[in-house]
This record gives C-alpha cells, sequence and structure tokens, in this order.
C-alpha cells in the first residue's frame, strides 16, 4: 500500500490515509499475481460523483449514530454492531455492482444494507426487533436480508459468509447469468479455516466472487499482528494464485477504482479477487466495547486525518462543487430521514405472538 | 504346501462378491504382485494381486461366478514341485443367493490382498426379515428388487432429470462414481457441471451447498459419511436451518445433505457415530432415515424436492440389501409419515433404519413366544410422527425403542418422553430404550458386537414390558 502509493500521482492523499502501520514488507516477495502496482489507481471522481459518495456515506453515518443512540435507550438490544468510520469501503464498492450481484457479510451490517439500497426503516425498526423489520423482527442487527436488493446477509458466525458468498457465485455461475458476489469479511474472519477452504474451491472452479477484507486492525479487542502471522491480507490467496490488492479503504475513490477492476475480473471468468481494505472503525467492537486496546490518539487521529466523509467533504468544497450551505442541507436532510426512520422503529408494534412459530419451515 | 488363494473382503461390510475375470490360467507362473483375477461387488471392482510365487495350479471358482462368500478359496497355488493333482479340493460355498442388479463396471481399481488374514464373518449384517409391502400404492403395481444403493441413485437421477437447478455435489461423487457408489452413473448423465467433486473440505462445501440454495439451486451435498459432517455442522445448522427463519421467511434454503451414518462395521469410534438424535434436535431442519430400498427412493425424491434443509441419513450396511420397489414413473414417499412395518398387538417396537433389522428379527422371535410386537419404522426423526406411535401405543400399552445411537438424549428418550406426556394414561408398563452403548466405539469385534444393540436386547426388552 504505502510501496504502491509511491507511484501515483495521488500518492499523498492515498498514503495518508493509509491506516496507521500499514505492512511495510509489502514490497518484499510480491507474488506475480497481485496488483498492487494498481492499487493507488484512484478514479477521477466528477462532481455528481463526489456528491453521491457524500451523501451515501452520510446516510450510513447517520444511521449508525442514531442507532447508537436507540441502542443506549433502550430500544435496540443484543449486539449492535456500528460501521462507522468504513463507510468508503460499501459505498465505493457499490458502486462496481449491477442489477442482480448479490452482496454477503457478516455482523457489521447496517452499512452494507444502506448501501445496497434498502430503506432504512426496514433496518431500523428490525434494530428495535419490531414487525416492520426486514426480518420481521426475528433476526435483529446480524441477522437481515432483502432478495430485492440482493442483500444476502447478515451472518452471526465469523467467517460463515465467505462460504455462502462462495456458494452464492457458485450459483451465479452453475446459471451463467453474469453475476457477481460481492463476500465481505474481516481481518478477523480472514483467519477462519473455512475462508482457505472457499479460495480453493473458488479458484479451483473460477467463480466470481470478489473477496473484500475489511480490515479495520482490530478483530474484537486483538490487534492484526496479535492474531495474523501474515498482515497484508491482500496475499492471503496468493497460495491459491488468487489475485490481490491492498486499498486505501478510507479514501472511496480508491476503493471504486479497485472495485470496478475485481468486478471485472470476476465477471470476465477469470474467477476470484481479494480486494483488502485498509479501513478504520471508530467506535468499539460492539456498543458494549470501551475499546480499552487502542488509545484515543489513535482513533482521534483516524477522524481528524483520515475520515472518508470529511475527505470527499474537503474536496468537494475546495473545488466549490458545493458550498458549506448546501453540504448542510443534505446533511439536514439526511438527519430528518432517520429521524424519520427511527421514529418508524419505536412506534411500529412488535411483531405478534402468533409469529413465534411461522418461518422455521416453508 | 499348496497355498490357497481366497475370496478377499473389499470392505468391512463385504460379505460376498462375483468373480469377475481370471486374468491367469491353469499352469501359468505367478509371481508376488501380479493380477490374477477381478472381483467385483455392488460397490466396486478390485484386482486380486498373488502375494506368494509359484504356479497357478487350480482355479477353483470358474469366472462369472456370483455371490462368492468371502474367504471362500478361489484358486491354489504351487510351490515348484507340487502337484496339483495332490490339491484336496474344497467346494466353492456360495453365499446364499440375493438377488443381484446389474452393476456398471467402475473405473476404480485397487489392489487387494488375496488372503485376507480376517474373518469378517463376526461383522456381517443378520439376513433381512421380510417387509410388508409398501403401503399407498396402486393395487396391481408391479415390484423390482433394488438394493438401496441403485434406489438412491435412481432417486437422483429422476430428480435431476426432472428438474435443472438439482445437482449433487461432495467427495468422489463424479469421476470416483462415489465412495460407496451411490452417484454411480450420474457423471456419465448429467455431466461434471451437475455432478461435481469436491476438495476435502466439508466445511467449505457444506457451505457452497447453502449459499447456492440461499441462491434458488437445490444441492444435493454428499457426505462420504456424517461423521466428517461434523466438519460442517455450522454451515448445517447455523446457516441452513435457522436462516429461512432468522430472515422472517425471506430467505429459503432448499438442499439435501446425504450419506451414510451411523456404524457401519469395524471402522472404530471417529466413522461409527449415530447423528440421528443430533440433526432431530434442531428446529429448521428434516431429518430423515429409510430403511427399505422403497422408502429410500421414495423419501429421497420427495427431500430433494422439499423447500427446506434435509439431513438425509442412509446406513452403509443397508447399501447393499435388495426389497421390492414399486415400479412407477415417480415414486415419492411423504417426510413424516411412519409406517407399521409389521402389525402386532401386545407391545410397540419403534425403530429406523438399521435399527429396524433389529426390531424386526426381534419380533419374528417374540411371535414364537407367542408376543405380537407391531413394527413401526419411523423413516422421518424430524418432524417425528408421534401420532402413529400413540395410535399404536393406545393398542399395545407397551412401547420400546431401537435405535444404535447413545442413550443420554437420544431418539428413544424423546419418544419416552411424548408417551409419558401424552400417552401416559395407555402405559401399562415403562418405555424401554434399546440403544448403543454409552461409550464410544471400539474396534475390537467382539467389543463392536457388545456397543451396539443387539436383537436379544430387544427381546429382553419386549418380555419385560409385557411381563413374559
Amino acid at each position: 500500500m504505502v510501496v504502491a502509493a509511491k507511484k501515483s500521482p495521488v500518492s499523498k492523499t492515498v498514503g495518508k490515509a493509509a491506516a496507521p502501520k500499514a505492512p511495510a514488507k509489502a514490497a518484499a516477495a510480491r507474488s506475480p499475481a497481485r496488483r498492487s502496482d494498481k492499487a493507488a489507481a484512484v478514479l477521477d471522481f466528477s462532481k455528481d460523483d463526489e456528491l453521491d459518495a457524500y451523501r451515501r456515506m452520510l446516510e450510513i453515518r447517520r444511521f449508525e449514530e442514531k442507532a447508537g443512540q436507540l441502542y443506549g435507550m433502550g430500544l435496540i438490544g443484543g449486539f449492535c454492531h456500528l460501521y462507522i468510520g468504513q463507510e468508503a469501503v460499501v459505498v465505493g464498492m457499490q458502486a462496481a455492482l449491477k442489477d442482480g450481484d448479490q452482496v454477503i457479510t457478516g455482523y457489521r451490517d447496517h452499512g452494507h444494507m444502506l448501501a445496497c439500497g434498502m430503506d432504512p426503516k426496514g433496518v431500523m425498526a428490525e434494530l428495535t426487533g419490531r414487525r416492520g423489520g426486514y426480518s420481521k423482527g426475528k433476526g435483529g442487527s446480524m441477522h437481515m436480508f432483502s432478495i430485492e436488493k440482493g442483500f444476502f446477509g447478515g451472518h452471526g458466525i465469523v467467517g460463515a459468509q465467505v462460504s455462502l458468498g462462495t456458494g452464492l457465485a457458485f450459483a451465479d455461475h452453475y446459471r451463467g447469468n453474469g453475476g457477481v458476489c460481492l463476500t465481505y469479511f474481516g481481518d478477523g474472519a480472514a483467519n477462519q479455516g473455512q475462508v482457505y477452504e472457499s479460495f480453493n474451491m473458488a479458484e479451483l472452479w473460477k467463480l466470481p466472487v470478489i473477496y473484500i477484507i475489511e480490515n479495520n486492525k482490530y478483530a474484537m479487542g486483538t490487534a492484526v499482528n496479535r492474531a495474523s502471522a501474515q498482515t497484508d491480507f491482500s496475499k492471503r490467496g496468493t497460495s491459491f494464485n488468487i489475485p490481490g490488492e491492498q486499498v486505501d479503504g478510507m479514501d472511496v475513490r480508491a476503493v471504486k477504482a479497485a472495485g470496478a477492476r475485481a468486478v471485472e475480473f470476476a465477471r470476465s471468468g477469470k474467477g476470484p479477487y481479494i480486494l483488502e481494505m485498509l479501513t478504520y472503525r471508530y467506535r468499539g467492537h460492539s456498543m458494549s466495547d470501551p475499546a480499552k486496546y487502542r488509545s484515543k490518539e489513535e482513533v482521534q487521529k483516524m477522524r481528524t486525518e483520515h475520515d472518508p466523509i470529511e475527505q470527499v467533504r474537503n474536496r468537494l468544497l475546495e473545488k466549490k462543487w458545493a458550498t458549506e450551505d448546501e453540504l448542510k442541507a443534505i446533511d439536514a436532510e439526511i438527519r430528518d430521514q432517520m429521524n424519520a426512520a427511527a421514529d418508524f422503529a419505536s412506534a411500529d408494534p412488535e411483531p405478534d405472538a402468533s409469529e413465534l412459530y411461522t418461518d422455521v419451515l416453508r | 504346501m499348496p497355498t490357497e488363494v481366497l475370496m478377499p473382503a473389499l470392505s468391512p461390510t463385504m460379505e460376498k462378491g462375483n468373480l469377475a475375470k481370471w486374468l491367469k490360467k491353469e499352469g501359468d507362473t505367478v509371481k508376488s504382485g501380479d493380477v490374477i483375477a477381478e472381483i467385483e461387488t455392488d460397490k466396486a471392482t478390485m484386482e486380486v494381486e498373488a502375494i506368494d510365487e509359484g504356479t497357478l495350479g487350480k482355479i477353483l471358482v470358474p469366472e462369472g461366478t456370483q455371490d462368492v462368500a468371502v474367504n471362500t478359496p478361489i484358486a491354489v497355488i504351487l510351490a515348484d514341485g507340487e502337484d496339483a493333482s495332490a490339491v484336496s479340493v474344497p467346494s466353492p460355498k456360495a453365499a446364499a443367493p440375493v438377488p443381484t442388479a446389474p452393476v456398471e463396471p467402475s473405473p476404480v481399481a485397487v489392489s487387494a490382498p488375496a488372503t485376507p488374514a480376517v474373518v469378517t464373518s463376526a461383522v456381517a449384517a443378520p439376513p433381512q426379515p421380510e417387509v410388508l409391502p409398501e403401503p399407498d400404492v396402486p393395487e396391481g403395481t408391479e415390484f423390482v428388487n433394488q438394493t438401496m444403493r441403485e434406489a438412491l441413485r435412481d432417486a437422483m437421477a429422476e430428480e435431476m432429470r426432472r428438474d435443472g437447478d438439482v445437482f449433487v455435489m461432495g467427495e468422489e461423487v463424479a469421476e470416483y462414481q462415489g465412495a460407496y457408489k451411490i452417484t454411480q452413473g450420474l457423471l456419465q448423465e448429467f455431466g461434471a457441471r451437475r455432478v461435481i467433486d469436491t476438495p476435502i473440505t466439508e466445511h467449505g462445501f457444506a457451505g457452497v451447498g447453502v449459499g447456492a440454495a440461499m441462491a434458488g439451486l437445490k444441492p444435493i451435498v454428499e457426505f462420504m459419511t456424517f461423521n466428517f459432517a461434523m466438519q460442517a455442522i455450522d454451515q448445517i445448522i447455523n446457516s441452513a436451518a435457522k436462516t429461512h427463519y432468522m430472515s422472517g421467511g425471506q430467505i429459503g434454503c432448499s438442499i439435501v445433505f446425504r450419506g451414510p451414518n451411523g456404524a457401519a462395521a469395524r471402522v472404530a469410534a471417529q466413522h461409527s457415530q449415530d447423528y440421528s438424535a443430533w440433526y432431530s434436535h434442531i428446529p429448521g431442519l428434516k431429518v430423515v432415515a429409510p430403511y427399505t430400498a422403497a422408502d429410500a427412493k421414495g423419501l429421497l425424491k420427495s427431500a430433494i424436492r422439499d423447500p427446506n434443509p434435509i439431513i438425509f441419513l442412509e446406513n452403509e450396511i443397508l447399501y447393499g440389501h435388495a426389497s421390492p420397489v414399486p415400479k412407477l414413473d415417480d415414486y415419492t414417499v411423504p417426510i413424516g409419515k411412519a409406517k407399521i412395518a409389521r402389525p402386532g398387538k401386545d407391545v410397540t417396537l419403534v425403530a429406523w433404519s438399521i435399527g429396524m433389522n433389529y426390531a424386526l428379527k426381534a419380533a419374528e422371535e417374540l411371535s414364537k413366544l407367542g408376543i405380537e410386537a407391531e413394527v413401526i419404522d419411523l423413516r422421518t426423526i424430524r418432524p417425528l410422527d408421534i401420532e402413529t406411535i400413540i395410535a399404536s401405543v393406545q393398542k399395545t400399552g407397551r412401547c420400546v425403542t431401537v435405535e444404535e445411537g447413545w442413550p443420554q438424549s437420544g431418539v428413544g428418550s424423546e419418544i419416552v418422553a411424548q408417551l409419558v406426556e401424552k400417552a401416559f394414561d395407555y402405559l401399562d408398563a415403562p418405555v424401554l430404550r434399546v440403544t448403543g452403548k454409552d461409550v464410544p466405539m471400539p474396534y475390537a469385534a467382539n467389543l463392536e458386537k457388545l456397543a451396539l444393540p443387539s436383537v436379544q436386547d430387544v427381546i429382553d426388552a419386549a418380555r419385560a414390558v409385557t411381563y413374559r
């Protein structure tokens, strides 16, 4: 990442955005399959691209802030894993997809759902366990789906979505429909055995799957270098001949460019592709995590220097593509939308007791 | 000393085989390692190698002979200077004739030792007792004798012809034709797109299967045995069984996990576990465990069509057992319905899968003692057809469950609990469970026999509850 960044005219942005201690040894034994040389290639965003990215990332941020608030009020139960800080990853990746493509992820899934176009009301109502939630209140934060939007969960078992996403891509391959599956997982899940079982089959059968490793530096409370012998996750497919690259996951332009390359690769029948997104979550692992395993300064540094939304905002202002007032208006509009979602999720009734026994079997 | 070449066992469960071909003729010189003959079972074709040097003095079993019992002398090898005329020729013993089905030659050729050191008769399954004809079959329907192996294959082939979304994946299902030859011929008919060899990667391919099912395909995932499915049990339970509920009914998972379950013979603790109770615990799954070939066919076809995840528990020892299968274009058996395999009035025996072997044998013996047992073949473990059991217990007042699995929290335990809750007033005696012993399966032949339930255990339990 750091190395690749030097080759690019936008290297400063990219280099700065790289999360702390991006592995410096990345340059050493690079497999020919790796495409790090392209990792720094950042798409030029038009005004519309920037404004669209700004709005979509802000939607996720405001939604998550609202969810955190509702959790604090006791309206959301159980586990609640917020995506704040990582918004550029899903927003950039989603831009590479077509209708009919599929997305699957783990438990930190609210951002993915909004990026897929799912209604914030339905997502929030699921968080509060209400009948208008995407799973009728039976799934909760970690288990939501929308076939209509191509979102296949929302899975609570760390790493399980990697085999499942490979299976979704298998179905695309079987049907020859030209679809691809974005399979998201974290740096923690990347150490699960089934990830490599899936890598093997995906490459063996040339399945159209893009593995997106969201490396936010901590698997719950365990820093990457305490859990991973190889901390460059883009290399994790090397022994299966799966190409991989590290991407500045805080820069939505870099994500979108890498996403477009990876999706094109998979869609054209060349098989799976790995994108390691260097990103950062500002909040704890879940709402109950005080995040004592990292310093406040580390978090603050990321927020002030690398925030994905601020980056877009600054560019919009610099290029005079938007005024402060215009951006404030967008923010106000999004806040209203999320307040409406929260109101709906608070007022919507709980599921009827008769729902207890429905949907066990078809 | 002339050396006898004996009919080898190709697997611990093999009782007999066919002598397909002699590759050496009488008078030929043979060296250790020479392939002298080919033998076949309904599972595989294998080469018989000589392990002694000399001259093939006499062929005792001509090629083409069917059903040659394991350990029957098939030829004699003479050392230098020995004469074939000196050999006293034992008459080849044929096993009890059982209708054998045509077997396609397998591409597999594995060397097997010509002179097995261990006599395998101790593990032979008891002869299969008479079973009532299948219910719900139109009168006048023709029946053909099929092994469970063939019935399962036909079920898959018929459903794959019917629905392009059905495919089979698993270890050795395609080119090898199935580790137990259940998928024989499927690759040839349906091609590599729909009959897919996977790497040895149970957790991964179970997840891939479930993902494909979530996308609307209808995978049949074969586990070489259900023992290996423990590696995949997270995907089976957390992903396959629960996602429909967790998605509020949005995401379906029409998938069949199938393969041999329970003890085979002499494969010890890690390869002998019965998972009936494990999977029957899980809401969101259906669990099927057939005993007859007809049920195997009809239930597997129903399972493939079912929109839910199905655990289809087969049994290696039953694979080669033949029984009548109705000759119908589309024979299905409903999931969730037990059947009365033998009517009786004195005691209800509840079993499924290979447990039926013990129950039916015991019923025959009990009949000689004047005790008429009603034998229920559960066929489906979940949903449990407790109504059929209760109806029988209302008549008999007594019940014994039979399973090879362990006692604690077994399927029998569940049946006992439900009978106590729902039919207590009809019971004239405590409900007894005949189960496998509460130990990991031992390897030694005598200990293995002790660890499994026996016909005598069932007889004893039935006599205890009938006080006779």
